[in-house]
């Protein structure tokens, strides 16, 4: 296929995953603030902190203030990770591909699109949140589902599933970065209820939480990042998501797992393979900041390789072609 | 109420109501079906189409407004009823037309035979800015140039059709009938079966077996791509619509490049050669290395591929010629002449501002027609004398004097009419009619084709530009 639409088809995915994560979170941070004490510090700025993008919200933003943080995150046209702006370009990618998607899949996400972008979207955001975050997650869902049930799963699909696997795993990695350690319990907190609700939260912002209590039943930190990074089974765990991509990368070439043909596969390969070889406990030991960090690092060097074998793009400093 | 009982045709030919104020035998169903519904249905159905042309997305975007503002293009559903008999004249007309346009374009890129007979002046076509001289000595595969015209008919007071203008070179629009017609067989199903309208949905399939037919037999399964100058385009959503309709590739120009004489598209797994592209973007920006140096949308090399026959390219470079519009005047004779036949339809009459005694009666008579420049369109560089102000006018007299090769009239057509809603009721617009003609092992003549309306009250002027909007046409 063309490594245009290839291209397309890729980010078309990864911003549609990426508006749903922000949406999660939100939500999950409303959920929670239910039940915090008033006092308790700021809870909006380490959803900024997720994103990466402190410093662009400082600068046009005078406080991490619910208001702000909502309208920086949801509607903000100039902030290129904001749910509007996402699902505007995933729509533009989408709009540039309307030949290779099927019609469900365009209409339902320009429909997606053009609600979201309706001049009365801030006041319902605002008059009832969890409503108006909740429709955006099952919007997200729904195109997926469409995508899964209304496309072949032929090459473009692949490389579909790649994107969304690929910044979900990103997405994942980010939430345990960040509340890692604003968690990391203080001796006179631990085992306490609030500190419970803190962990839940952090599950149910990667939707884990259920699941989670399936295979442990208390939520330590390092079960609740054991589960996140290693879980083989579990849609949004990283070790899950690349494997899932490398299966699909694998699928577009039609090679053998384990006999990679290109620098795409290889650099993939090794990621899952480390992923595989490597548990929690040494994560811990090495320090779980710096595991992330170049965890995020080589997704990263992921994207770009395989901009460079299938979409034709130039190697470049930056990290991909799209991204902001 | 009655929705037609205050309804007048006035002075003009009304395409669903006679001068009596009845309806028209093709569209009985269609007027008594309109008067049964109760009040405010007709408005609600109106709404619940637009409602569904922005879900499907088949909108254009608005230069130089805030971000985000689509809008669709107008659709009116009461739609435009053409009988049988005369869509059998303008079938058999345009097959004609079309055949003649084609003998016309090969013969003057190669033996000049009408030029050398005195049919047309030479110094007329060497001055086309539409003629390019890279096509000379050129014939593209099985002879054929112009495989897609749209070709703009109107219907002047007395009922008859007149040939208004022919597009030969992209001619867009064809993705609303389809999509029109989708959308109303959604908003008036009883009466679009009863009254047995002729399908328009082989289009797109006409148009692939067209495009397949260019390609030499030794090549078994070929690449056919459309080639389109990308989203911002504001016909993007039919070259998308028309490449998913066939199944085939939608390509830039940044996927193509030019790679040992062939074309080739860069794609996941290298470069895949291209047999044939039907191409969306004009003549002067296909090639960089032939036509403007500073065209981005190109590529470069394209026409040395076509000119050594790896490349067939629908429509072929060079037919801008035939659709120049002062040769555009020279048609009837043109057709004399490759068919040895009378054109079966007649172009309206036209004065070529070139010819003395034409300019003369031009310039005295602004007031009443209607100026064009040779290679404008979209409603752009043409002047409407009976609407335009007198300082118009007299900038218009200068641009015919100054350069008179580029200027042709016409006697302003009352164009006919067709009831369109207006708010809560209906009123009679203006409309013109552009069927689609594919050239091909056979010409094929879509049955229905686009009627444009021209929506502000009294207007002429259909242009999705200036005003206008569309309705399906069915063809009895």
């Amino acid at each position: 296929m063309l490594s245009r639409v290839a291209n397309s088809i890729y980010w078309m995915c990864r911003y549609i995953e990426r508006a749903e994560n922000v949406a999660r979170f939100i939500s999950v941070n409303l959920n929670l603030l239910l039940d915090m004490p008033l006092e308790k510090g700021n809870h909006w700025e380490p959803l900024v902190m997720i994103t990466g993008d402190q410093a662009i919200f400082e600068k046009h933003y005078p406080d991490y203030e619910k208001k702000q943080v909502m309208h920086f995150l949801t509607f903000d046209r100039k902030y290129p990770n904001a749910i509007l702006t996402c699902v505007a370009a995933a729509r533009e990618n989408a709009r540039s591909i309307r030949e290779i998607i099927s019609s469900d899949m365009w209409e339902h996400l320009n429909n997606f699109y053009l609600e979201l972008a309706d001049k009365c979207s801030p006041d319902m955001a605002l008059a009832d949140p969890q409503r108006f975050f909740k429709i955006i997650q099952m919007r997200s869902h729904l195109f997926t589902g469409l995508m899964d049930c209304s496309m072949s799963h032929g090459e473009a699909w692949n490389f579909a599933r790649i994107g969304m696997m690929l910044e979900r795993a990103d997405k994942t990695s980010r939430i345990l970065d960040v509340k890692y350690f604003m968690l990391l319990p203080r001796a006179d907190l631990i085992n306490t209820p609030f500190d419970n609700i803190q962990w839940s939260a952090v599950l149910k912002s990667a939707s884990a939480l259920e699941m989670f209590r399936k295979r442990y039943h208390h939520a330590t930190p390092r079960n609740v990042a054991d589960f996140l990074i290693f879980d083989d089974n579990f849609p949004r765990s990283i070790r899950h998501c690349v494997s899932k991509a490398k299966a699909c990368l694998h699928r577009i070439n039609g090679s053998m797992p384990g006999l990679p043909q290109n620098p795409a596969e290889k650099q993939l390969g090794r990621l899952e393979a480390d992923l595989a070889y490597t548990d929690i406990d040494e994560v811990i030991g090495q320090g779980m900041h710096e595991y992330l960090d170049g965890l995020q690092t080589r997704l990263n060097q992921v994207d770009m390789v395989i901009g460079t074998t299938f979409f034709n793009i130039e190697p470049t400093t930056e990290s991909c072609a799209q991204e902001q | 109420m009655k929705t037609f009982s205050s309804y007048d045709p006035e002075d003009f030919y009304d395409e669903l109501i006679d001068a009596e104020g009845q309806p028209r035998p093709g569209a009985r169903l269609l007027v008594d079906m309109i008067e049964s519904l109760p009040e405010g249905d007709l408005a609600l159905r109106q709404k619940a189409a637009e409602a569904l042309l922005l879900k499907m997305g088949i909108t254009f975007n608005v230069y130089g407004r805030e971000e985000g503002t689509e809008k669709i293009w107008p659709f009116d559903i009461i739609p435009r009823i053409v009988s049988a008999e005369d869509w059998q004249q303008i079938e058999s007309g345009l097959k004609q037309r079309i055949f003649a346009l084609n003998e016309f374009i090969q013969d003057i890129y190669n033996a000049k035979k009408i030029i050398k007979d005195g049919i047309i002046p030479e110094d007329l076509i060497m001055t086309s800015r539409t003629y390019r001289k890279a096509c000379e000595g050129f014939t593209p595969p099985r002879g054929i140039w112009c495989h897609v015209t749209g070709t703009d008919l109107v219907r002047d007071r007395d009922g008859r059709f007149y040939v208004l203008e022919d597009n030969l070179r992209c001619p867009s629009g064809v993705s609303y009938v389809l999509e029109n017609r989708q959308v109303l067989k959604r908003t008036f199903p009883q009466v679009f079966e009863a009254s047995q309208v002729r399908p328009v949905d082989a289009y797109p399939s006409k148009l692939l077996e067209m495009l397949e037919y260019l390609v030499p037999e030794h090549i078994p399964s070929p690449t056919i791509g459309v080639l389109t100058p990308g989203i911002y385009n504001s016909a993007y959503f039919e070259h998308s619509f028309l490449s998913q309709q066939m199944g085939v590739e939608l390509v830039e120009g940044q996927d193509l490049v030019v790679h040992d004489g062939c074309v080739h598209m860069l794609t996941t797994k290298g470069l895949k050669r291209v047999d044939v592209l039907y191409r969306r973007i004009d003549d002067d920006f296909i090639d960089p290395e032939v036509f403007r140096p500073d065209s981005l949308l190109g590529v470069k090399g394209l026409i040395g591929a076509y000119q050594s026959g790896n490349l067939a390219l629908a429509n072929a470079p060079g037919t801008g010629i035939a659709d120049d519009k002062v040769i555009y005047a020279y048609v009837p004779q043109i057709i004399k002449y490759y068919t040895g036949e009378d054109a079966i339809l007649p172009n309206v009459p036209t004065y070529i501002c070139r010819n003395d005694d034409d300019r003369a009666y031009v310039l005295d008579h602004l007031d009443q027609l209607v100026v064009k420049a040779a290679n404008e369109s979209g409603g752009y560089g043409m002047l409407v004398g009976p609407h335009a102000t007198a300082e118009d006018r007299a900038d218009f007299a200068e641009k015919i004097k100054a350069e008179p090769r580029n200027y042709m009239a016409q006697p302003t057509i009352s164009l006919s009419r067709v009831p369109t809603i207006v708010g809560d009721r209906i009123e009679g617009r203006h409309v013109d009619l552009r069927p689609y003609v594919l050239f091909g092992k056979e010409i094929y003549v879509q049955p229905g084709g686009l009627t444009r309306v021209a929506l502000p009250k009294g207007s002429l002027v259909v242009n999705s530009s200036q005003g206008g909007g569309s309705k399906d046409t069915w063809v009895l």
